[in-house]
C-alpha cells in the first residue's frame, strides 16, 4: 500500500498532464514523449537529468530524517540557498584562489550555513515551541533576498556590466566534470554517499531509531526518555547540512557564481521527493529521478513546442496533489450517509 | 420468537492466526451473555464483527431474525446495538461531550447533551465532567465516558467488551444494577471480562472460545470459577505462592513531601506525598482512578520532573530531576497505564518495541541497533510470558489487548529492575496469565527488587502487596500492613472519608466524593 500511492500518483500525474496538453491544443502523445523521453534519449540528456536529480536527492534525503519524527522543515530552499552563498564567498574570497583545500573549505563552509540557518528555527521550537514549519518557511525569504542584496551590492562583478551576479569562481573553486561536453560532475557522490548514509541512519543506527519513535508515538519516546529537543535538533540540522551542501555543489559546479536566481525550486521540490519516496532512501532516489525528469522535461516542451515555463510546476502540483489524495483514500474511506430516521426504516428497507 | 441477535459460523482469518473459526451463538432479548476466553481467543474479534467494525470472511449474523448484510457500525447504532471497545474509541482532542456528541444518530443541543451527561453519569455512579478534553482523561475515566455513551442511545443489544478493566468496585457495584435493570427492560447484553466472579454474578449464559473456536457453554451462576477458569485455559491454573517479605535496611525508592501543582485545572495537586519502598517488598497504591495517581506515576517515571531534587530518591540518589532513561540507569523499570501509544510504539514491530527501553541491554552496539540481538530479546519475552504474536515481527497494535499488557510486562521484568513501578498490571489479562504475572512481581520482588503497584482493583492488590497506601485527592494516606487492613478501611480511605485532615479542598474533588 506504501508502495501503491506514488505509483498511483505517477500514472495519475501522466493521464490528467495528457488531458492537459490535449486541452491547449497539442496532441497529448507527441508531447509526453517530448515531455518524458525526448530528454532522456541524448547523452546530454542523461548527464543533466543526473545532474538536477543529484541535488534533489541529496536535500530529501536529509529533510526525510526530520520528517520522519515529525520535524517539518519546510525551508530547504533558504538553506540550499544559504549554503550557495557561504561557499562562494569562500571561494570568491580565500586568500588563495590556488589552494587545493578551496573545495574542502568550499563544502564545509556551504554545510555550515545550511545548518546555521536551521539552527534558527531548530533553536526557537526546542526553546520555546514556536512552529518551525512557519519559521523555516520565512527564513527562506530572508535568504533569498540576502543573495540579491549581496549580488546587487557588495558582491557585484566590477566587470561584469552591472548585472546582478558575482565574478566567476577560480578553477580550483569548481567541481571538475567528467567530461568538458556535460555538466554532470563530481558531486553526484556527494550524493550517493547520502543516500547510504540515510540507509544507514534511518534503519540501522539507535539514533534514527530514536528518531522513528518520536514520530509514530511521542508519549512513548517521553516513555522511554528520548528527548523531543533532541529529535527537533538532528532533524532540522541534518535537512539544513544536506540542503547547505546541495547549494554549495550548484555554486561550484553547473553555475560557477551566484546569480538572484540559483535554484529553480530544488528545496521544495525534495519536499515532495521525500514524500514520494515514502522518506526511504532508495525511494528517494527514484522520487528524486522522477522530479528531475519534470524539470527537465518542463524546460523542453517549453523549448520545443512553445509551453508555458509554468508546466513543470503545474506537473509538480499534480503529482503532489494525486499522491496526498492517494494516500488519503487508502487510508481512508469516503462514505456519503443519509440520516437515518429510525431503526425500523431501514429495517424495512433491507 | 426471534432471538436478539444470533451469529451463524463466523470465520475470521488474520496473518498467521484464525481469530474466528465456525462460531455461532445466539442471544435472546434481556439475556445477559458472557463471552469467555484467554487472551487471544478472538472475542474482541468477535465483537468487532457484530458490531460491523471488522467484517467477516464467511458466516452470518441475524438481528431479531433478519439478516445484516453489508454491515458497519453505522447500521448497527440504527439496529440499536452499542459497543464499547476494549481499545476506547474516543477522539482525543477535542471534549467529552463533543465526543458523544459525534457518536448521536439524531440532533442534538450540546448544552443539553452536557447536562444529561452529567446525570445520567452520576447516576450511573461513573461521575465525568462532560467539558473536560478526552486527552486529559485516565484509561478510567475514558471507559466511564465510552460506558455512559452508549447508555445514553438507549441500546438493544449493548456489547461491552472488558468495561470494568479499571473501574473502582463501587462503580462496578452501579454498573451492574445499570446492566439488570437494562435487561429487565429487553436490552441483550455481551459481556467480556476476565473477572470471573463478575461474570458469575451478572451474566446468565456464558460461551467460551479457544483458539478461535466454541469449546463449550456454561450457565455461570451455577458454576464454579474453577470450572470456568478450566474451560477457559484447558488446564489447570498455576497456585500463588507468597512467602513473606524480606525488606531490605535501606529504602529503594522515597518520596519526602512532594508537592505539585497540576498542569491544568482539571488535573490533581499533589499534596505533600511522602513513603518508601523498600527492596524485597511490594507497596500498592489504591485509589479512584484520577485522584492523582498519573501525576504521581509519571513524577515517578520521570516523564515528569521536579525542581527539587530530593522530593524523589532512587537507591539514595536525587532523582526528582532525572529524566526517564537517567533513571532507568539507575535501576528503575516502568508499566505504563496505557499500552497503546505510551508502553509500546502501535506501528512498530514487538523487537523494535523491545529496543524501546531494553537498549542498553545488548539490543544496541556502537549506535547501531543490533536486530538480532532485538529479535532474541523480544523472542525470550514472547515465550517466557507465553504472549499470542506471529513472532518477534508482529505489529504491536495487532497483537491482543492482554497480551500486548504481557508483552510490555514482560519487557519491564527483563531489565531486571532494582525498581519496579507498574500501574494496572493485569489490566484485560486472562487469569491464567494474571496468575503467572502477579507471581512473577513476587517473585521479583522476593530477588531483592523493591515494587510499586498502583492499580484500581483491591483484589489485586490484597493478593500480592505487602503493604498499602491509599491516594485520594493528590494525597496518600500512611502506609497500611496488608494483613492488618481489609477492604472496608482501603474503601473508605479511598473515598477520602477516612483522611484525617479535611479532604474536600480541591475543587475538581467533589465529583470524586461522589462515589
Ligand atoms: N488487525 C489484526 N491483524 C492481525 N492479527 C490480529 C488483528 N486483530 C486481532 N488479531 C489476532 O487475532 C487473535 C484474536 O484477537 P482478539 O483481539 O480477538 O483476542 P481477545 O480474545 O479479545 O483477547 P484479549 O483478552 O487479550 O483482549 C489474536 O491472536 C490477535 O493477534
Ligand atoms: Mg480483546
Amino acid at each position: 500500500m506504501r508502495v501503491a500511492a506514488p505509483i498511483l500518483a505517477t500514472i495519475l500525474t501522466v493521464v490528467v498532464g495528457s488531458i492537459f496538453f490535449a486541452s491547449l491544443g497539442h496532441d497529448p502523445l507527441a508531447t509526453l514523449y517530448a515531455f518524458f523521453v525526448e530528454p532522456l534519449s541524448s547523452m546530454n540528456g542523461l548527464s543533466e537529468w543526473l545532474l538536477k536529480a543529484s541535488p534533489l536527492i541529496l536535500i530529501a534525503c536529509g529533510l526525510a530524517v526530520g520528517f520522519r519524527a515529525n520535524v517539518w522543515n519546510i525551508g530547504a530552499e533558504g538553506q540550499f540557498t544559504m549554503g550557495a552563498i557561504a561557499a562562494s564567498g569562500v571561494g570568491l574570497f580565500w586568500p588563495n584562489p590556488e589552494s587545493v583545500l578551496l573545495l574542502p573549505l568550499m563544502f564545509v563552509a556551504g554545510m555550515g550555513a545550511g545548518m546555521a540557518w536551521a539552527a534558527i528555527p531548530a533553536f526557537l521550537r526546542a526553546r520555546m515551541n514556536t512552529n518551525e514549519i512557519l519559521v523555516t518557511l520565512m527564513m527562506t525569504y530572508i535568504a533569498t533576498l540576502f543573495l540579491s542584496y549581496l549580488v546587487h551590492g557588495p558582491w557585484r562583478d566590477p566587470a561584469g556590466f552591472n548585472y546582478p551576479q558575482t565574478a566567476l569562481l577560480p578553477a580550483a573553486a569548481l567541481l571538475q566534470s567528467f567530461d568538458p561536453a556535460y555538466r554532470l560532475n563530481s558531486s553526484i557522490f556527494i550524493t550517493v554517499a547520502a543516500v547510504i548514509l540515510m540507509w544507514l541512519f534511518t534503519d540501522r543506527s539507535f539514533l534514527g531509531y530514536k528518531m522513528s519513535v518520536s514520530g509514530a508515538a511521542p508519549l512513548a519516546a517521553r516513555y522511554a526518555g528520548f528527548r523531543e529537543s533532541a529529535a527537533v535538533w538532528i532533524g532540522l540540522l541534518a535537512g539544513g547540512a544536506a540542503a547547505g551542501i546541495a547549494g554549495m555543489a550548484e555554486a561550484a559546479g553547473p553555475l560557477g557564481q551566484l546569480s538572484p536566481q540559483i535554484s529553480p525550486g530544488y528545496g521544495f521540490a525534495a519536499i515532495i521527493v521525500a514524500f514520494i519516496g515514502r522518506l526511504n532512501a532508495f525511494g528517494i532516489v527514484l522520487g528524486g529521478l522522477l522530479m528531475s525528469l519534470l524539470f527537465l522535461g518542463g524546460e523542453g516542451v517549453q523549448m520545443t513546442l512553445g509551453l508555458p515555463s509554468a508546466m513543470t510546476r503545474i506537473f509538480q502540483g499534480f503529482l503532489l496533489f494525486f499522491l496526498l489524495a492517494a494516500d488519503f483514500f487508502i487510508f481512508y474511506r469516503v462514505r456519503l450517509v443519509r440520516p437515518i430516521r429510525d431503526a425500523h426504516a431501514l429495517e424495512t428497507a433491507r | 420468537m426471534h432471538p436478539r441477535l444470533e451469529l451463524r459460523s463466523i470465520c475470521k482469518r488474520y496473518p498467521g492466526v484464525v481469530a474466528n473459526d465456525d462460531v455461532s451463538l445466539s442471544i435472546q432479548p434481556g439475556e445477559i451473555h458472557a463471552v469467555l476466553g484467554e487472551n487471544g481467543a478472538g472475542k474482541s474479534t468477535l465483537m468487532k464483527i457484530i458490531y460491523g467494525a471488522a467484517q467477516a470472511d464467511s458466516g452470518e449474523i441475524y438481528c431479531d431474525g433478519n439478516p445484516i448484510a453489508a454491515h458497519n457500525p453505522a447500521v448497527s447504532r440504527a439496529l440499536g446495538i452499542e459497543m464499547v471497545y476494549q481499545h476506547f474509541a474516543l477522539f482525543e482532542s477535542v471534549s467529552v461531550v463533543e465526543n458523544i456528541a459525534l457518536s448521536a444518530s439524531s440532533a442534538f443541543h450540546l448544552p443539553t447533551l452536557a447536562e444529561k451527561i452529567r446525570n445520567l453519569s452520576m447516576r450511573y455512579g461513573m461521575p465525568i465532567d462532560p467539558h473536560r478534553q478526552v486527552h486529559d482523561l485516565s484509561v478510567g475515566e475514558r471507559q466511564r465516558v465510552e460506558i455512559v455513551r452508549c447508555l445514553l442511545q438507549a441500546p438493544k443489544l449493548l456489547i461491552l467488551d472488558e468495561p470494568t478493566s479499571v473501574l473502582t468496585p463501587q462503580a462496578v457495584v452501579k454498573l451492574f444494577e445499570t446492566l439488570r435493570q437494562l435487561a429487565a427492560e429487553g436490552c441483550s447484553i455481551v459481556y467480556i471480562s476476565h473477572k470471573l466472579d463478575e461474570v458469575q454474578e451478572l451474566c446468565d449464559t456464558a460461551t467460551v472460545l479457544r483458539n478461535g473456536k466454541v469449546t463449550g457453554t456454561a450457565r455461570p451462576k451455577e458454576t464454579t470459577s474453577l470450572e470456568l477458569a478450566r474451560m477457559m485455559v484447558g488446564s489447570k491454573l498455576p497456585e500463588m505462592h507468597v512467602s513473606p517479605p524480606v525488606p531490605s535496611e535501606k529504602p529503594v525508592l522515597e518520596v519526602n513531601g512532594l508537592s505539585v501543582k497540576a498542569r491544568d485545572h482539571f488535573g490533581v495537586d499533589l499534596k505533600n506525598v511522602s513513603f518508601n519502598v523498600h527492596g524485597g517488598e511490594i507497596v500498592g497504591l489504591a485509589g479512584v482512578s484520577g485522584n492523582g495517581q498519573a501525576e504521581l506515576v509519571a513524577l515517578l517515571s520521570g516523564e515528569r520532573t521536579h525542581d527539587r531534587g530530593d522530593a524523589i530518591r532512587i537507591c539514595g540518589i536525587d532523582a526528582a530531576r532525572l529524566r526517564p532513561n537517567e533513571r532507568r540507569k539507575l535501576g528503575i523499570a516502568f508499566v505504563p497505564e496505557e499500552r497503546l501509544g505510551r508502553g509500546a510504539v502501535p506501528s512498530h514491530t514487538l523487537w523494535e518495541n523491545a529496543v524501546l527501553t531494553a537498549h542498553r541491554f545488548g539490543t544496541v552496539r556502537n549506535g547501531l541497533v543490533d536486530r538480532r540481538k532485538a529479535k532474541a530479546f523480544a523472542t525470550g519475552i514472547i515465550d517466557r510470558f507465553k504472549v499470542k504474536a506471529n513472532g518477534a515481527q508482529s505489529i504491536a497494535q495487532s497483537l491482543s489487548g492482554g497480551n500486548l499488557q504481557k508483552f510490555i510486562v514482560g519487557r519491564e521484568i527483563a531489565l531486571k529492575p532494582k525498581l519496579f513501578l507498574v500501574s494496572q498490571p493485569t489490566w484485560g489479562v486472562d487469569v491464567g496469565a494474571s496468575a503467572f504475572i502477579r507471581q512473577t512481581i513476587i517473585d521479583l520482588s522476593r530477588a531483592g527488587a523493591a515494587v510499586l503497584v498502583v492499580s484500581e482493583e483491591l483484589d489485586e492488590l490484597f493478593e500480592i502487596c505487602d503493604r498499602l497506601l491509599v491516594i485520594c485527592q493528590g494525597k496518600v494516606s500512611a502506609p497500611l500492613i496488608r494483613t492488618t487492613t481489609d477492604r472496608e478501611e482501603i474503601g473508605l480511605l479511598m473515598t477520602g472519608r477516612g483522611m484525617s485532615e479535611g479532604a474536600s479542598a480541591n475543587g475538581s474533588g467533589d465529583i470524586v466524593l461522589q462515589d
